[in-house]
């Protein structure tokens, strides 16, 4: 009889390594099967371009959980993460809005436009740091059912309802105001100055297929601002040697805890028998057996591709259907002969080790969605730029510069045409859009690397390309995400887990649902059960 | 007024935050750039560019040199081959530590010595009767440490006529930086990979300008006391007025502190029939310990953030040093006290130097840190563990 693994993790993402290394840390026998030769999934560095280090999708660092990065002790196994102090945003002018560390500098910057708004900056930072601190406490639960009556879950709803009845009147309407408005109309109450509340709505669209004006933005916008660094909200980072550096270092630690982890070793399909996991085939034919099995794809992946479709209830086949993935975004990295050189800000200054943002005004950005909502790629795209090799000189040979571009809108499906025909021509526009806010830029491009949303659910296995394994949109959160009743990380198949993004509390680099999940999974083999469906206390 | 170094024509523009700090009389750069983290990082990810110039600098030299270094500190220093360092503390007779620094053996019988403060006169009266002569350097050399990872590269690109890539850790050399001769040192104040530049002022500015032109392509940066603080805590390293205080300052003798005190007992080298000055007290002590150690604190950060959160707030001590002393408690009685405390950005742990109970110093002793949250004390969980808190391979390799 072949070995039986206590947890098969499928999928060598952060979350899957996440759940891998709290599994074997509580002395589980865990096997991660991740289907490229790198474990990582969107959270890699690759050299695909000799000497120059591109963090090929996901690119920086601030959701990441605390608690996770000193349980599994990342340091030690060489996580560091270096501070992305400030954000750029060039017009098309010359002019630009340059927001960093230093208060008195930002409010200079912001007052050029309107001494109301640098007012009204600081005030917005104060709603958002209680917005984040209320929303905070979600990140690390699982999401108690409100639909259900078990004990667990009423117990949940009763300290959620306890906890967000103890924020001040006015954060409790802010709150609500978050979760059900635009970006641009949330940041309206705070603002008059057009490019400001462009750059600032920018963060409520990222990996989504919605524009500023989009109401469930200001959510996406708030999930970019509960990123902590060492205690405080709004710390973006980026890990040295890539973001491949935060899976290395989660892979070090499973490794150290027991975890076994394979690469090259893609899944065809979860085994199930009598309603009930019992291990998975490899897509070469090997069988490997487990007493559970958790998968870190996407629900998609997870439901659909690898779970006969028999052993699963109508709803849920439906619910998993009609969850949206819509990926909206690409990237474009570049290997550069030099510094790019700023129209807005000339030289080799510190706005470098800084993010780089196109978004000049709020009908830029929805003129860009415009595009996509008709099955193009935005003409003149959103664009959030980082140069990693200017703030980790390890990126880059010296003198030289890799640039990672985030791109919106860049739909999954396309009017005309495919992906495969158009991939360059969107590399294309890219550049000629940065081009006019970095004028050396051209003559600098040793080497570009387009990738499309086509390209992303080719390489990672997210579907459509989307960046959070499914929209952040408020219908796909909390006890909805992936699909109401299984919000636990359960599944309707005894025994079979979900622990990836597409699970609560979401996309980026934050590991929580890893960690959340791996919670359930001990309790329910403690209790000597695989256990299905949505009864039952969220394990802890 | 506050003197300038002789690289105050670069650092002065580059100082963008105009934080300076009076060090030994010399402006000195607390930071460049608004806050320190980035030089912090510099440190631990680039290279980071210190002018630590208002170090005290002593020659000594002549037939009897190694004879008075080996009589003055309390390593053994007849037993540092040339074109080697060493780090040392060195005490009064009564064994208690006046000061501490390094000692480069130049040669057979030329030796130079670095301290916080001014040691001359000392040195001299300690030399009675020998063929030796000790000389105050401190304005003949400026000085700039070079530290971090991509230290050895950048160097190794500037200096011509010494093999910078093969220098070991605590070995100096000579060499060129263009026209200029000087010494590097791999030593530092980081416990990190890195060097330490000597030169005569007058080619000061021109070895700062070539270490900027080629460190640009290695994530060079200027880098202040801030976050050299921060680098030293990680380290290990004891700052002399804040984790020890001199026996020459010390009005009373409980504030004073012998090397086995401060974690400096692996320094103290007797060797049969070497007499050096203190060290009968210093092997009456080793025979019978003080009652006070030195200890690393590593303080329970959870906790810190619960104590914060429970007002509503962040944790207010993130980021930067503090020297504060801070009571430690254990069984509800105060055994001992923190002098120097950070967050360590790359640990991601609250860190801090001690000074303990010697009951209480084994690694892995639980005791408890105050904190003040609000204006109301608390005590969080800590735990004595092992310095260096931080102790990458490339500092030696």
């Amino acid at each position: 009889m072949a070995k039986q693994y206590d947890v098969i993790v499928i999928g060598g993402g952060h979350n899957g390594l996440v759940h891998a290394a709290y599994l074997a840390r509580a002395g589980l026998d865990v096997c991660v099967l991740e289907a490229r030769p790198l474990v990582g999934g969107a959270t890699v560095t690759e050299e695909i371009f000799p000497g120059f280090k591109y963090s090929v999708f996901s690119y920086v660092v601030s959701l990441m959980r605390p608690d996770i990065i000193r349980e599994l002790d990342l340091p030690r196994h060489g996580l560091a993460i270096l501070p992305l102090e400030s954000t750029l945003t060039p017009l098309p002018d010359g002019d630009r809005i340059y927001r960093d560390a230093d208060h008195h500098r930002t409010w200079r910057d912001i007052a050029r436009f309107s001494i109301r708004d640098a007012e009204a900056y600081d005030d917005y930072g104060r709603s958002l740091f209680f917005m984040a601190r209320a929303v905070k406490y979600l990140l690390d639960i699982v999401p108690p059912d409100p639909a259900r009556l078990s004990p667990g879950d009423i117990s949940g709803m009763l300290r959620l309802g306890r906890h967000f009845l103890g924020l001040e009147p006015d954060q409790l309407h802010l709150l609500v105001k978050l979760m059900t408005m635009s970006a641009a109309d949330f940041l309206e109450e705070w603002f008059e100055t057009d490019v400001l509340k462009a750059t600032l709505s920018a963060s409520g669209i990222i990996g989504t297929f919605l524009g500023p004006r989009s109401p469930g933005t200001a959510y996406v916008l708030l999930h970019h601002y509960m990123g902590e660094i060492d205690g405080h909200f709004r710390a973006w980072g980026f890990a040295k040697g890539g973001t491949g550096a935060v899976a290395q270092a989660i892979a070090s630690a499973a490794r150290e805890a027991g975890a076994e982890i394979r690469t090259d070793a893609p899944v065809a399909r979860v085994m199930v028998k009598n309603g009930r996991v019992n291990g998975v085939a490899l897509a070469n034919g090997d069988e490997l057996r487990a007493r559970a099995v958790s998968s870190s794809l996407d629900p998609r992946r997870t439901f659909l591709d690898l779970v006969d479709e028999n052993e699963l209830p109508d709803e849920v086949l439906k619910g998993v259907r009609s969850y949206r993935f819509r990926g909206s975004s690409g990237k474009v990295n570049l290997a550069l002969d030099a510094a790019p050189d700023l129209t807005c800000m000339p030289g080799h200054g510190p706005h470098l080790r800084g993010a780089v943002s196109i978004s000049p005004s709020i009908d830029y950005l929805e003129r860009a969605y415009d595009d996509a909502k008709y099955g193009d790629f935005s003409r003149e795209p959103y664009i959030d730029i980082v140069i990693p090799s200017a703030i980790d000189p390890a990126m880059a040979p010296p003198g030289k510069h890799v640039m990672s571009c985030f791109v919106q809108y860049a739909p999954y499906e396309l009017r005309e045409g495919t992906w495969d025909e158009k991939r360059e021509a969107f590399g294309d526009t890219v550049i000629d859009t940065l081009a006019k806010y970095i004028p050396n830029l051209r003559d600098i491009i040793l080497h570009r690397q387009v990738v499309t949303p086509l390209d992303i659910e080719r390489t990672t296995g997210l579907s459509q390309g989307n960046i959070f394994q499914g929209e952040l949109t408020p219908s796909q959160l909390f006890f909805l995400r992936p699909v109401a009743g299984y919000a636990k990380y359960r599944t309707p198949v005894r025994g079979y887990y979900q622990c990836g993004s597409g699970t609560h509390p979401g996309g980026g680099i934050m590991g929580a649902p890893g960690k959340l999940a791996a919670g359930v999974v001990m309790g329910d083999l403690r209790r000597g059960r695989g256990r299905s469906g949505p009864g039952g206390r969220g394990g802890r | 007024m506050l003197l300038d170094t002789p690289f105050h024509p670069r650092t002065a523009p580059l100082c963008h935050s105009r934080r300076w700090r009076n060090w030994s009389g010399y402006a000195s750069a607390l930071t460049y750039e608004p806050g320190h983290e980035y030089e912090y990082y510099a440190v631990r990810s680039g290279a980071a560019l210190f002018d630590v110039s208002p170090l005290r600098k002593y020659e000594v030299t002549g037939v009897d040199a190694a004879t008075l270094v080996d009589r003055v500190v309390t390593r053994d220093a007849l037993d540092c081959p040339d074109g080697r360092v060493l780090y040392t503390p060195w005490c009064d007779e009564a064994g208690k530590m006046i000061d501490d620094g390094t000692v480069q053996r130049l040669s057979t019988d030329r030796f130079r010595i670095t301290a916080a403060d001014p040691c001359l006169r000392w040195f001299q009266d300690c030399a009675l009767g020998m063929d030796v002569v000790v000389r105050d350097i401190t304005l003949d050399l400026a000085a700039l440490a070079l530290q971090g990872p991509t230290s050895r590269e950048i160097l190794a690109r500037v200096v011509t006529g010494a093999d910078v890539g093969a220098l070991p850790f605590f070995a100096l050399a000579e060499g060129r930086i263009g026209a200029a001769p000087v010494t590097i040192t791999r030593t530092g104040y980081t416990g990190d990979l890195g060097y330490e530049i000597w030169v005569g002022p007058e080619h000061a500015l021109a070895v700062w300008d070539a270490l900027a032109e080629v460190g640009r392509g290695h994530g060079l940066a200027p880098a202040g006391l801030d976050a050299l603080d921060v680098a030293r805590i990680e380290a290990g390293l004891l700052l002399k007025d804040v984790d020890y205080v001199s026996s020459w300052a010390a009005l009373i003798e409980s504030r004073k502190s012998s090397p086995y005190e401060a974690g400096l007992g692996w320094a103290v080298q007797p060797r049969p029939g070497r007499e050096f000055v203190g060290s009968r007290a210093l092997a009456w002590e080793a025979a019978t310990p003080s009652e006070w150690a030195f200890a690393g604190l590593e303080v329970d950060w959870p906790h810190i953030e619960k104590r914060f959160a429970a007002v509503g707030l962040p944790p207010l001590v993130a980021g930067r040093a503090s020297r504060a002393a801070v009571p430690i408690h254990a069984g509800g009685k105060q055994v001992g006290y923190v002098t120097s405390s950070t967050f360590s950005p790359i640990l991601k742990k609250y860190i801090a130097l001690a000074t303990i109970r010697r009951d209480f110093a084994r690694p892995g002793r639980r005791v408890e840190f105050e904190l003040t949250v609000e204006f109301v004390r608390h005590t969080v969980p800590a735990r004595v563990v092992k310095t260096p808190f931080f102790d990458p391979a490339r500092k030696r390799g």
